[in-house]
């Protein structure tokens, strides 16, 4: 119960800034309108929106990285952590309640971006479905990402690392606007040994309906996830620990 | 009865020592007042009895409760203002007050009715739906303090209550805190003599960690050969200090 009213504050605090919405849920959004826009001028098939729409979708979860990590730093950072912790609020239910209302967040940004995709020519139907359950992985990937880094840096940090450095990550080496060939062989062989690209991957080959050729990138992302998702969460907690010594 | 009792409490952090076998006993009821200078101790003193921060050795007891080895029935009893505003800055005060009574186990109706009370009790109504981030210094601390006694407390910490505010919302504060000592114990810790000398029934004077003196301000004055608590503080602490 504790964890679900934590929850609900941290969700409040989110979505009641207005530049994570505009971030979050708009700028994704308008980077697949310019890209449309820009492939509506081309004679080339550049940026097809069956694969442009669920890649972005991917993408713009990297900006919940930058939502959870500045939550958590801004939170630790001042004296609202002081009171939480001379709280009854239990560790595990201080975690969870950081967790839980980005998942949601992520899924909404997802759809939000996929369904505004419809009217720009993206196939509707249960393709758009798989492509939501496809990017559970990623979702948590970057939810984990942002835990580690609001544990360890300061809001101005992460603002730095999430904001700037793992969007350009997450959009370069992802292979949305790009063959990823075109980076050359190694940096195309760094490309694809990170979870970005097969996030994208994952999701573009489900959304086409070719399970088999989404079922290696997604257990690739899943791994990750899963390392950096358990990492965060044992560092937070060990921070707390470390916090009040 | 007293509410906390305080034996041989220590702070140690590499080479320095915050905290100095701290001896103490607070009655139940009382308005106790911690004075020293910055860095003197006192913000140590009620991390470790709040349960934020373990001692590196002794122990208290609150209501009871072993701070070091019952930290969870201490948390369940106490409440804490931090020094600096500690609420949610996109919460409006209401929201605020909600969250932290739910937090403390009341359903949603109590809190809601809870948050209404106090918001009464402390002249919160005007700014009750306003969001905590627009909130003036001396509304913000009211905030912080009704966010700590919205719990009915057995405890209350306050810690440095009315730092940075001018006079005119310094003394709303203390008419705040007065109104506070008929319910609780409070234990509030301050560098300033005159609300020291307002508020407490008793006050202790720490320097370098260690307790110089305890007793009420006039106990503390005679004590002292002085006329004043800044002079008793000055004369005892740095007495102490000298030696």
């Amino acid at each position: 119960m504790k964890t679900l009213i934590f929850a609900k504050r941290n969700m409040k605090e989110i979505i009641r800034d207005p530049l994570t919405v505009f971030f979050g849920l708009c700028f994704p959004v308008i980077i697949m309108l310019l890209l449309t826009l820009i492939q509506s001028n081309i004679p080339t098939e550049l940026f097809s929106i069956n694969k442009l729409a669920p890649g972005i979708s991917v993408f713009g979860l990297s900006f919940i990285s930058l939502f959870s990590g500045m939550l958590i730093a801004k939170d630790r950072s001042s004296a609202f952590c002081l009171r939480l912790y001379s709280s009854p609020i239990k560790p595990y239910q201080f975690i969870s309640g950081y967790i839980i209302p980005f998942i949601p967040l992520a899924l909404l940004q997802s759809a939000l971006c996929l369904i505004i995709a419809i009217p720009l020519g993206l196939k509707p139907g249960i393709g758009m479905l798989t492509v939501l359950i496809a990017s559970i992985p990623a979702s948590f990937l970057y939810i984990g990402i942002g835990i580690l880094c609001g544990t360890f840096l300061s809001d101005k940090q992460v603002g730095g690392i999430c904001g700037a450095l793992l969007t350009n990550v997450s959009a370069w080496l992802s292979g949305i606007w790009f063959d990823l060939s075109l980076l050359g062989k190694t940096l195309e062989g760094i490309a694809k040994s990170l979870p970005f690209a097969n996030a994208v991957i994952s999701v573009q080959a489900v959304f086409a309906g070719d399970l088999t050729e989404a079922l290696k990138p997604i257990i690739i992302v899943s791994a990750y996830a899963a390392a950096l998702f358990a990492g965060a969460v044992i560092l937070f907690s060990a921070k707390i620990k470390s916090d009040n010594k | 009865m007293n509410a906390i009792e305080i034996h041989e409490l220590t702070k140690q952090y590499k080479d320095k020592t915050a905290v100095d076998r701290l001896t103490l006993d607070i009655k139940q009821g009382e308005l106790f007042a911690l004075l020293g200078v910055n860095g003197a101790g006192k913000t140590t003193t009620v991390k470790m009895l709040s349960c934020l921060i373990k001692p590196t050795s002794g122990d208290a007891r609150i209501m009871g409760y072993s701070i070091t080895n019952e930290p969870e029935k201490v948390k369940q009893i106490i409440n804490v203002s931090p020094q600096e505003s500690a609420a949610a800055l996109n919460l409006t005060v209401r929201e605020n007050l909600e969250f932290i009574a739910q937090i403390y186990g009341y359903s949603a109706v109590e809190a809601k009715k809870a948050a209404l009370d106090i918001i009464e009790e402390m002249s919160l109504e005007s700014v009750s739906s306003s969001k905590a981030k627009i909130l003036s210094g001396g509304y913000m601390r009211r905030l912080s303090i009704a966010m700590s006694v919205i719990t009915k407390p057995q405890i209350l910490f306050l810690d440095e209550p009315t730092l940075g505010l001018d006079v005119l919302a310094r003394r709303e504060l203390w008419g705040v805190i007065e109104r506070l000592k008929e319910k609780t114990t409070v234990i509030l810790t301050t560098h300033y003599m005159e609300e020291a000398e307002q508020l407490a029934d008793k006050i202790a004077i720490i320097s370098s960690g260690r307790l110089r003196a305890s007793g009420s301000a006039e106990q503390l004055k005679a004590e002292s050969g002085t006329n004043t608590l800044e002079d008793a503080f000055v004369k005892i602490a740095s007495a102490q200090d000298d030696k």
